[in-house]
């Protein structure tokens, strides 16, 4: 059937121009002199420390995320209270808003002029263009995602499981470590996953509060644009094809895990 | 959360009614977020139409390779915007191997826009067109419906709201976008869009400029927030009754 060919061809063909030709153009670009130069430009000290600052940030973000998610979960599925519509909305509003207005809100807040600094300044406690903003930046924008996955599984599974152990004389800490946690771990692990790669993407939020100072508060993806401002893009083409690389990695575990979750 | 943001409404309130209109109105800011505005709109549209297209490749054609395209969809979900930036840059930008060379123009806007925003209709259609019966499709067109009627009258009809969801979530990205953009559009004249344009009024100091353009982005999210919980509202409406 022609018409079919015309529309895989037209979906094939948008994917390719736009997702994989520019996305193999930068591995080209990398590697094209052998991996002895990229090498080099990896083991940069000041490239060293943006990864170890993108790594510190979301190491802190993703298990507080986690289980702030799994909570927030909790209480929007089992729980009636008031004020349950607002924070169902409000957990999506970092998926909905620019990262540069949650840099600026955090920044409006720790900031010398801020409410909170001149307290912090009086204390001797930098937060602002300091490793504390960069993971705070990084928490905020990281935060929908398991929270995201975790309900709709709640959703489904219903809670007469759990009533049933109740009966049994379960305790509530029981039939969540013995029930509802076992029963919601796929669902868990892919929140964590998105977690972490929103993490170690974010550039916007982090643009703002860290104050990109280099070998001190420059992030992984920070670095990229320092180095592509200053024309060393070999040494930008090299980290983001190790961000990349982690994206598919990213993208393989979903894949390993969706069809369990199906089951 | 609260905080920062109650901080954020402080900060534009501040400066007063006044101040704030001052801000928006400004020639520099309204550009900003006429480009903004109209270069999402483009995107979301052209996602929607490719989105869909592709969502029924997927679903209902048949090729090898299928799955490793599937998954190959989320990408732009798992891939930092600033890495698919420099990607876009790569290919379309200075000495590029295809001799097409966009950076810094809005044509750049639009490429940077519909790759971050590519996953949201294809993942919001896709489930519904699983769901979708074949059998009502097959019965209207033994009743003689031509292809174009049946895509119309029975398709249609049952994937909008995955499209409309799914192009409004896309249209809160691609307004709120900055870390693939910085890169190819950059902040000349006539490529800055919102966010690097709040982005560049901190770096000058003026929080308050920057606070009343960001408050008009976060009320762009808010009234998106809503339509999408009303839509969700809409679209389960037999299963609540």
């Amino acid at each position: 059937m022609p018409r079919r060919l015309v529309l895989r061809g037209v979906a094939l063909l948008y994917l390719f121009v736009i997702l994989l030709a520019p996305l193999a153009m930068v591995f080209y670009r990398t590697f094209q002199h052998g991996l002895e130069p990229v090498w080099q430009t990896l083991s940069d000290p000041f490239t060293v420390h943006a990864f170890e600052i993108t790594l510190i940030a979301a190491a802190i973000a993703v298990p507080l995320n986690t289980l702030f998610g799994v909570l927030c979960a909790l209480a929007i599925v089992r729980r009636r209270f008031r004020g349950k519509g607002l924070l169902n909305a409000f957990i999506d509003l970092p998926l909905a808003v620019s990262p540069v207005v949650v840099g600026l809100a955090l920044y409006l807040l720790y900031g010398r002029t801020g409410w909170f600094g001149p307290w912090l300044g009086a204390h001797g406690i930098q937060v602002l263009f300091a490793l504390p903003a960069i993971v705070l930046a990084t928490i905020f924008v990281s935060v929908p995602f398991v929270a995201r996955e975790v309900i709709p599984t709640l959703r489904e599974l219903g809670n007469e499981q759990e009533q049933a152990a109740a009966t049994l004389g379960a305790t509530r800490w029981q039939r969540f470590w013995r029930i509802t946690l076992p029963s919601i771990r796929w669902a868990v692990i892919y929140g964590v996953i998105l977690t972490t790669a929103r993490c170690l993407g974010e550039f916007g939020a982090v643009a703002v509060v860290s104050g990109r100072i280099e070998g001190q508060t420059e992030t992984a993806t920070i670095r990229v644009d320092d180095l592509v401002q200053n024309f060393q893009t070999s040494g930008a083409y090299a980290i983001s094809v190790v961000l990349a690389g982690i994206a598919i990695v990213v993208l393989a575990l979903m894949m390993l895990i969706k069809p369990k979750e199906a089951v | 959360m609260v905080l920062p943001l109650a901080a954020l409404l402080w900060e534009a309130k501040k400066s007063g009614k006044e101040g704030f209109w001052q801000a928006i109105s400004n020639p520099d800011a309204v550009a900003a977020l006429k480009l903004t505005f109209g270069a999402a709109f483009v995107v979301v549209l052209i996602n929607a139409v490719l989105g869909t297209v592709t969502a029924w490749v997927l679903v209902r054609d048949d090729f090898r390779g299928k799955s490793l395209v599937n998954s190959v969809i989320d990408l732009p979900f798992a891939l930092p915007t600033i890495v698919a930036g420099l990607t876009l840059l790569a290919l379309y930008g200075p000495n590029s191997v295809v001799g097409i060379h966009l950076a810094f123009t809005r044509a750049a806007i639009v490429l940077a826009l519909c790759f971050v925003t590519l996953p949201f209709v294809i993942r919001t259609v896709q489930p519904v067109l699983i769901e979708l019966d074949v059998e009502m499709e097959e019965a209207a067109r033994s009743l003689g419906a031509g292809q174009f009627t049946v895509f119309r009258k029975i398709v249609l009809p049952n994937i909008l709201p995955g499209i409309l969801s799914g192009s409004v979530l896309a249209l809160a990205r691609a307004l709120g976008e900055i870390g693939s953009l910085i890169l190819v559009a950059g902040a000349t004249v006539h490529t800055t869009v919102a966010s690097i344009y709040v982005f560049q009024l901190i770096q000058d100091g003026d929080s308050a400029g920057a606070a009343a353009v960001a408050m008009v982005l976060l009320a762009a999210a808010f009234v998106i927030l809503l339509f999408v919980g009303a839509l969700r509202f809409y679209v389960t409406r037999f299963e609540r009754a």
